[in-house]
Parts: structure tokens; C-alpha cells; sequence
């Protein structure tokens, strides 16, 4: 065992987004991985921390890192495992500052915390002609960096805008001291990070095919890819976890989100993946060889966000009969209110649901329609005044609009609602009209 | 001569569906050599374009992915504006694999006899 961990390199994928389930984090740890690499920033993700930040200067990091490294503390602690993440979103200087204070708060002495910047646009807003109202502007950087703090012997590197797949790269350059021109070699590099950054994703997560079978996912397999230097690389996950990691698995996750499969490109190679072979070797072992690389693009990708309006949202829902055409009704009310009221909508967007929420099992199905139709009504407008303004308009169709309006359930968002009690009792009527009284005042 | 089986592409094939700003980025998985080429047949990219009509308002490429039998489709100004500028519930695509699998094609019969996934559905307490 000691000789075939000093000739692979194990990199666990600890995180696929800012929100990813943690219960893969211990198993992957207590499984072993020289390397726990974090991928929390997806386009989507960069877009919510500029909400953050534009409340609070301080914030721009996806904030559950703290926790990420009170978990693998005991590991980092006796230098089993170093760990690299992207956290730092659009704001990595506090991000690390964060990471610091969680050491320090801790108690943790003797570890080094590395934080790359450099991603944030912005300094160069003039250059690229930037909008003026962008609020956030970043690079996609690659795997030089990380490394850089890896040579540097960090035992913790979080960065800002660092591309998924380069920071899996990374770990791999600073053991096998990969040439920044070896093209195959970095491509597969990049291959074994496309598979492990989305985490359970390529362990049986999401899994198109008979995902039933495969085991209990509150307790998910995050995935290990065990790489030698030659570039050639398993992908496995940790006994006894949830989840399969199968020839369908991994190559559904080789796909995803590529766009061209044979120029995936990456800021530090443009990767092959149709020249990539999987090799299934069964009990969650699949093997990835031959991926094929040409040079990175001359350019590095960089992404802008500009404010876009605001959305406002309802759902109602009808029971059968006509449920759809009630639903549909429903949403025409809401869309002409809005003209009634001269509310600027600038987008609207309808959609409708329904399987069995109000008929239970023993009702029988209805032949020729849906049984129920949930609406789910959004616009779009300049302001948040007037996008909040239709939610109360609502109101009218509880009691004037189509037949059986389902009422609106409870809380929204998933925020707690607190629940009440309501009994009916017998009153005795001497005792109440005792104190009936009436007064009257005169203005 | 050839027989041709007609069936819904559930019944073929694997999908995994994500996004790339307005891009809807899918990808269809074949079993095996024979229903590789039966979808590469069936599943052009005009038919992807006719099949999902308005919900994608940009054109349709298609890669061919041998090497894992894989056929994928990137779709422009697919998502309503991209994740966090659409207003649709589904602002990532995730579920445009699920309705591309609603697709119906006409494939040789032994594709359609061979096919591992046709059939198979899954158990309602999964």
C-alpha cells in the first residue's frame, strides 16, 4: 500500500457548488486523498456572491468555507491532505482572511494559507471597455497559480475565478512537475478535473439510467481519481458509500457541459475528450486513459454581469375538472391586472405542473386531462417596486376567480412558518353575554 | 431487408443536460456501436430544432462522440437569457435531457430488440 501511494496521486472532489450536500466530505477524507479539492463556483454562483458583495464589501465568497476546512482540519493538521478551493469566488483576499480567522479561531498554529488573485477584471474595466454598471468582472485563470502556492508549500490555497478543472490540474503539475507545453499530459489533468468537479456527479448522481439501483444517497460516494504520472488515472469513490461509479457514469460526466468534446477549452491546454478511453473495471474502478491536447486558447475566458431587471413570481394551482384551462385563466387575469394597473412588465413567462397533489391515491386518475395544473406566473421588470407590486394581485382569484382554487400553501422560499392550533369549543351563552356590551362615542 | 422499430428515445438512450450561459448543453448516450449510429441517423440536429420549437431560439449543433457513443447538442438562446437572468424554473436546462428523451425515431428493429434501457422504468418507491 505505502509503495502505491507514493506512485498515484489521490485527489478527492470535495465539492461541486456553493450549496453541495457534505456528507461525502469525512468518508473521502477518512478514505485517504493527498489533495481535497473544493469547485464551488458555477456562472450562476459568480452572480449571487455580486448580490452578496454589493450588500456587504466583505462578502463575494461562498461562505460555508469554513466549514469545509473544520472538516478536513485533523487531516491538514498532521499534513495527510492539502487542500485547494475556489471559494474565494469574486472576492478571495477575504475569503482567506476567513479561512485564517476559522484556523485562528481554532487554534490552529503551523499551517500556510495561500490566495490567489489576480481574476477581479474590474482594475481593467477601461482596457476592455467594460459597462459601467458591471457588478463583477473576472478571468477564468488557470492552474499556474495554484501550483505556484503549492511549490510555495501551502497547505490551503483558495482562489477566486480559477477554472473547475485547473484546480484539480494543479495538484498534479506540483507532484509530477508536468512541462506547461506537455499538451496530453495536462489534458489529462484536465479530464481527471472535468470528472471530479462536480462531485457525486460522476459517482451515480444525476445518472440517466437505472439510477434506482444504485445504492442510498444520503450517504453520497464523492469520487477519488487516483493519477499516476504517465497521466493515467481511476475513478473511484470511497467503500461502502452510496452512489456507482460505472463506465455510464463517468462518460455522462465527461460530457457535461463541454460544449465541443474535442476542444474543451481550458486556460491552461484545450483538451480531446473524444480521444479518451474508459476502461470499466467494475467495483466503482473505471479507468481513464488517452486523452489527447492541443495548446490553450491565447486568450483567457472572462465573464461580465450587468444588472438585468428584476423577476416577480406566483403560483396557483387548480384541481380537475379543467384544471389547465382554469390555471390558464388564472394567469390571464394576473397578466391583464397588470395592464389595468400600468405595471411596465418587460418579460412574462408561464408554466404549468400537476400530477396528484390534491386527488390522493384511491381518487381515480382522469382519463382526458391533467388532474391538477399548477400556474407558475414570472415577469420581469426595470424596478423591484414594480415587480413586487403584482404579488398582491393575486388575492382576487381566491374568491373571484376560477372554480376551486387550491390555497397557497405555507412559506415561502423554505423559510420556517410557524404553525397554529385551532380547536372549536361550546361556550356557555349566560357567561359571554354578561360582559356583551356596547359602547359609543360621538366625534 | 431492414425492419424498422419506431420508439421513444427514453427507451435508448442515457442524457445528462447542463448550461453554458444562454447555452442549453445536452448530450445523448448510446449502448452500443449499432445504436450510436441508429441515433446519429435519427436524432439530427434539425430534428432537435423542430422538437424543442420555441424553447430554443438559436441553432442547433451536434458533435459526434464515437469513442463513448456519445451525440451531443449545443442549443443557442436555449435557457431564457441564461441562469441568473432567465425567469424559467428550470434557468439551468437540467431537465431538457428528460425532454429531449420524449423524442420518437424510427430505428432498425435489432437496435430496438438490443436496447438494455427499453423498458426499464423505474419503481415508484425508488
Amino acid at each position: 500500500m505505502g509503495q502505491t501511494r507514493s506512485m498515484t496521486v489521490r485527489i478527492g472532489g470535495g465539492q461541486g457548488f456553493y450549496g453541495d450536500g457534505k456528507a461525502g466530505l469525512r468518508p473521502l477524507l477518512d478514505a485517504g486523498v493527498d489533495f481535497l479539492v473544493c469547485e464551488a463556483l458555477a456562472e450562476l454562483t459568480l452572480a449571487i456572491l455580486a448580490k452578496d458583495r454589493s450588500r456587504d464589501e466583505s462578502l463575494g465568497w461562498t461562505r460555508d468555507l469554513p466549514l469545509y476546512v473544520a472538516t478536513a482540519l485533523p487531516e491538514l493538521l498532521d499534513g495527510r491532505t492539502r487542500f485547494i478551493t475556489n471559494a474565494g469566488g469574486i472576492n478571495p483576499v477575504a475569503a482567506g482572511r476567513a479561512v485564517v480567522d476559522a484556523l485562528r479561531a481554532h487554534g490552529v498554529t503551523g499551517l500556510k494559507v495561500a490566495t490567489v488573485v489576480g481574476d477581479d477584471l474590474r482594475p481593467h474595466a477601461d482596457s476592455l471597455d467594460l459597462p459601467a454598471d458591471a457588478v463583477f468582472a473576472a478571468a477564468y485563470l488557470g492552474a499556474r497559480p495554484v501550483v505556484e502556492a503549492l511549490d510555495a508549500g501551502a497547505d490551503i490555497v483558495v482562489t477566486g475565478r480559477v477554472a473547475d478543472a485547473s484546480l484539480f490540474l494543479a495538484p498534479l503539475v506540483h507532484t509530477y512537475g508536468w512541462a506547461w507545453d506537455d499538451w496530453p499530459l495536462l489534458a489529462a489533468g484536465v479530464t481527471v478535473g472535468h470528472l471530479l468537479e462536480c462531485s457525486a456527479q460522476v459517482t451515480g448522481g444525476n445518472y440517466s439510467g437505472d439510477w434506482w439501483a444504485h445504492g442510498d444517497f444520503t450517504e453520497p460516494g464523492f469520487p477519488i481519481a487516483e493519477v499516476e504520472a504517465d497521466g493515467t488515472a481511476v475513478i473511484t469513490k470511497p467503500a461502502g458509500t452510496g452512489g456507482v461509479v460505472s463506465f455510464d457514469t463517468v462518460r455522462e460526466q465527461l460530457m457535461y457541459e463541454v460544449h465541443d468534446p474535442r476542444a474543451y477549452l481550458n486556460p491552461d491546454v484545450t483538451a480531446d475528450f473524444a480521444a479518451v478511453q474508459l476502461e470499466d473495471l467494475g467495483g466503482d474502478r473505471v479507468r481513464v486513459t488517452g486523452a489527447a491536447g492541443a495548446p490553450a486558447p491565447s486568450t483567457y475566458k472572462g465573464l461580465v454581469c450587468t444588472p438585468a431587471g428584476f423577476s416577480g413570481e406566483t403560483k396557483v394551482a387548480y384541481p380537475w375538472p379543467d384544471a389547465e384551462a382554469k390555471a390558464r385563466a388564472a394567469v390571464r387575469y394576473l397578466r391583464h391586472r397588470a395592464e389595468q394597473l400600468g405595471v411596465p412588465v418587460l418579460e412574462w413567462h408561464e408554466e404549468y405542473f400537476g400530477v396528484d397533489a390534491f386527488g390522493g391515491p384511491t381518487v381515480p386518475e382522469p382519463a382526458d386531462e391533467p388532474p391538477e395544473v399548477l400556474a407558475r406566473l414570472v415577469w420581469r421588470c426595470g424596478t423591484a417596486e414594480d415587480a413586487g407590486t403584482l404579488h398582491r394581485e393575486i388575492g382576487m382569484l381566491g374568491l373571484g376567480g376560477p372554480p376551486m382554487v387550491s390555497p397557497f400553501g405555507r412559506g415561502r422560499d423554505g423559510r420556517p412558518s410557524q404553525l397554529l392550533s385551532l380547536d372549536a369549543l361550546a361556550v356557555d351563552r349566560t357567561m359571554v353575554d354578561a360582559s356583551v356590551r356596547v359602547v359609543v362615542d360621538e366625534v | 431487408m431492414t425492419f424498422v422499430a419506431r420508439l421513444q428515445l427514453r427507451d435508448l438512450c442515457g442524457v445528462r443536460s447542463g448550461d453554458k450561459g444562454n447555452l442549453s448543453d445536452l448530450t445523448l448516450f448510446a449502448d452500443d456501436q449499432a445504436a450510436y449510429e441508429a441515433v446519429l441517423a435519427a436524432v439530427t440536429p434539425e430534428v432537435v430544432a423542430e422538437h424543442f420549437g420555441d424553447l430554443v431560439g438559436g441553432p442547433v449543433e451536434r458533435y459526434e462522440v464515437p469513442n463513448i457513443w456519445a451525440v451531443k447538442f449545443v442549443m443557442a438562446d436555449a435557457l431564457g437569457g441564461g441562469g441568473p437572468r432567465s425567469l424559467r424554473s428550470d434557468n439551468l436546462g437540467k431537465t431538457l435531457g428528460g425532454a429531449l428523451l420524449r423524442l420518437w425515431v424510427e430505428v432498425p428493429d435489432e437496435v430496438a430488440a438490443a436496447a438494455p434501457r427499453r423498458g426499464r422504468r423505474a419503481p415508484l418507491d425508488a
